[in-house]
């Protein structure tokens, strides 16, 4: 009796057809593919924004855009890849992969996830449509500076409902992600036992709920400056600029680990399979995390240590900011130690794990160096600081994304992707990430400011090379396109895909039909079959 | 990063290259042994995968490494940092405002005061396809109409501010950057100890003209800076005169 009630249960529940399966859909893995497919909409946008910036900035003299536009791209570059491109993904991975990873059926809370999703084209195609308005977009860069800021034009009640409301999404999908992580776990699946891609997202849903609600109050306050009459960042009435970079930066912090401790989670799922071997220091591993997410709130003024801060302010800052290094040395430490005396693979996903722990490694050691207030202060709003965040945030982030959905792309589709195409993408985009981003180590030191439209002609050369590279970084994003659109094609994959991976979302069929987990599975029988 | 012309320029300089080094040592160390894995520990070697997943001593090793190198690099970036705050004492002092896009320069002890914005062969090449190959202008975008001029070996005291939006009053020479904010105002000091001309640029985003607004210091002799400050008093101030 038991098993007519499931089928039909199944039968009641299958997607709806058409445009109303995408509309309506509770399905996590249906809102999981529409925030994946969104992000890298996202990031075809903003990456055509940068290619913007960049041919600009190919030769000295302006030949394409005026200031006022050069301005609005930069600006409209970070928000879309930070809020835009690098956030949902992290989100459509989570929807599609933890409840998968845990033994949910679903995420908690599905109607909510329909509705976190759906207000996210909302609020990009209203950040967006601010290009068109009088006074074009939003063009003080995406910290949003006041009094700069305030000289938006019409764009300005725009830009701030649209980051309210990616506020909005993004609290609702960390509620979701936490609420189902921690009521909906197979019943041996105890915490320590978690995956880490689920640890990290665990932590940087609670980050989320705490930091979002602070870039909520500050644009908040901005937009009763501008309109109400208020004057808490106006000096002329009494209030105090440098308090919207303490409040925006202590969301903004926090912020930079929300997008890169899901990534963290992501290779250490993929450098164990294709090692063959388990990932070294598991629970040293969320210790670490937990750490970073710590410390993250009380390194915020790094960010400011050219503002003016007392001396005891900029020493605590510069010392609890050099504290990251340890935490961040430990993860870095245990992948090594997880490819020691393993036997390594080289698929897709497994080269762009290793090309993070690389490349991310070098955004790190600038960081370091950043870290250090009296250099910082020379480094500070130099190309310098852009070179480390892109280090951090491309072949860190974006490349943890691209082996991710490499890594589970055959889970998804049920076939296996090119694995020619793919190592064209890797190695395309390895080449030219460093092409792009390298150079500007060099220019920042030499003195280039960021946020400039034209530069003197020393800087010609670097920025000549890191243009190019850019270019080239683009177009080879082309080849991940391909990939995709190819990815039904190829031969069938088996349920586990990889020679050795382990976690519960293997024990699935591939594709993984629409309901996993009807009933919670046993971990430990799941464990065992992969001995 | 220059070496730059005073004493706090070098110091920065050199935690600049100390934490340089000690990152080169630490990368060769990780990714020495990762390369070695990558090369030794793979499958098509025939290796066996081991089976070991945590090792209280290696982290309580690389735990601690950390901490210690840490502390080494604390210390002297800590006392540069005491240095470049202690703004006592100054020899001259002078206000610095920032205005969308030009600097104010007010000399306090000398009825001396300018505005400082970029020069006309750079205005001339900027505007987009003006015609003027930016390579054909002498320090494009880095030349101003009038420098701030000081003596050398005095300790300067800049107090920084601005009238309308966050600027930022960047010379890398100098090792000098602070934030020109409205309704505060920021103290550095500098003892320049070489003559020259420094160039710096504004370096916090305030609007569309944010690229165009250099910073140009002329370190003289001290002789030459009394001339220069005596003909500037006769002159009388050019506030008006500037607009």
């Amino acid at each position: 009796m038991t098993t007519a009630v499931a089928d039909a249960h199944d039968e009641h529940h299958g997607p709806q057809k058409g445009i109303r399966r995408w509309l309506f859909t509770t399905n996590h893995k249906d809102i999981g593919t529409m925030y994946l497919v969104f992000s890298l909409i996202m990031f075809f946008i903003g990456g055509s924004m940068a290619l913007v910036i960049r041919t600009e900035l190919l030769s000295p003299g302006l030949q394409f855009v005026h200031p006022e536009f050069f301005n609005s791209m930069t600006t409209m570059h970070a928000l879309i890849m930070v809020f835009g491109a690098v956030m949902p993904a992290f989100v459509g991975l989570a929807n599609w992969m933890i409840p998968m990873m845990i033994g949910a059926p679903d995420m908690a809370l599905p109607r909510m996830n329909n509705w976190s999703f759906w207000i996210l084209p909302v609020a990009f195609g209203i950040l967006l449509s601010t290009l068109l308005m009088d006074g074009g977009g939003p063009a003080s860069g995406w910290t949003m500076y006041p009094p700069l800021v305030l000289q938006t034009g019409d764009a300005f009640p725009f830009l701030i409902f649209s980051v309210h409301l990616m506020g909005i999404s993004s609290i609702m999908g960390a509620i979701n992600i936490i609420v189902t992580i921690l009521n909906m776990r197979a019943p041996d699946m105890w915490l320590l036992k978690m995956p880490m891609f689920v640890w990290t997202w665990l932590i940087t849903a609670y980050l989320l709920i705490a930091v979002m609600p602070v870039l909520a109050g500050a644009v908040t306050m901005l937009l009763t400056d501008q309109f109400f009459g208020t004057s808490f960042f106006l000096a002329a009435g009494g209030g105090d600029p440098v308090m919207f970079q303490h409040i925006f930066w202590f969301f903004g912090h926090p912020e930079v680990y929300i997008m890169i401790l899901p990534a963290f989670g992501v290779v250490s799922e993929i450098i164990p399979t294709f090692s063959r071997k388990p990932l070294f220091g598991h629970d040293s591993m969320v210790y670490a995390a937990s750490c970073i997410a710590f410390l993250s709130f009380i390194v915020w003024a790094h960010h400011m240590f050219t503002v003016g801060m007392p001396l005891s302010g900029q020493l605590f800052f510069m010392f609890a900011t050099m504290l990251i290094a340890v935490p961040t040395g430990v993860k870095v430490f245990n992948w090594v130690a997880t490819m020691w005396r393993g036997a390594m693979t080289f698929e897709t996903p497994m080269l762009f794990s290793l090309a993070f722990v690389f490349l991310f490694t070098i955004g790190g050691f600038s960081g370091l160096m950043l870290a250090i207030a009296p250099a910082d202060i020379q480094y500070h709003d130099t190309y310098f600081v852009v070179a480390h965040f892109h280090y951090v945030l491309v072949p860190g982030s974006i490349f943890a994304i691209m082996a991710a959905v490499y890594y589970w792309l055959p889970k998804w589709t049920g076939h296996m992707y090119s694995e020619k195409l793919g190592k064209l993408h890797f190695w395309l985009s390895t080449i030219f990430v460093n092409v792009t981003f390298f150079p500007m180590h060099f220019l920042g030191l030499a003195g280039m400011p960021r946020r400039i439209p034209d530069y003197s002609t020393q800087f010609a050369n670097f920025n000549e090379i890191a243009s190019i590279g850019a270019i080239g970084f683009g177009l080879s994003q082309l080849v991940f396109v391909l990939v995709i659109l190819t990815a039904w094609r190829g031969e069938k994959a088996t349920d586990r895909v990889w020679e050795a991976p382990r976690g519960l979302e293997w024990t699935v069929p591939s594709p993984a039909p629409y309901h996993t987990f009807d009933t919670p599975p046993k971990v430990r029988v799941a464990q065992e079959s992969f001995e | 990063m220059p070496r730059g012309v005073t004493e706090l320029s070098a110091e920065t300089y050199d935690l600049h290259m100390m934490v340089f080094w000690w990152c080169v040592a630490i990368g060769i160390v990780v990714f020495g042994v990762m390369i070695i894995s990558l090369f030794k520990h793979r499958k098509s070697k025939g290796v066996e995968p081991a089976n070991f997943s945590h090792s209280t001593t290696a982290e309580v090793i690389w735990t601690a490494i950390p901490v210690v190198i840490l502390l080494l690099m604390s210390v002297p970036a800590a006392e540069t940092m005491i240095r470049l705050e202690d703004s006592r004492d100054p020899d001259i002092s002078i206000v610095v405002t920032a205005f969308q896009w030009k600097w104010h320069y007010k000399y306090q002890d000398e009825n001396v005061e300018f505005y400082s914005s970029l020069d006309r062969a750079s205005i001339d090449a900027r505007p987009k396809n003006s015609g003027i190959d930016p390579f054909s202008v002498d320090n494009f975008l880095l030349e101003v109409d009038r420098p701030l001029v000081v003596p050398k070996g005095a300790k300067v005291r800049l107090l920084i501010t601005s009238n309308d939006v966050v600027h930022s009053w960047w010379v890398p020479d100098l090792a000098i950057k602070k934030d020109a904010i409205p309704g505060i105002i920021n103290e550095v000091w500098f003892r320049a100890e070489e003559a020259g001309t420094f160039r710096g640029q504004c370096t916090e985003l305030c609007g569309k003209d944010h690229g165009y607004m250099p910073v140009v210091v002329e370190v003289v002799e001290p002789d030459a800076y009394l001339a220069w400050a005596a003909t500037q008093r006769e002159s009388g101030p050019r506030v008006a005169a500037r607009q």
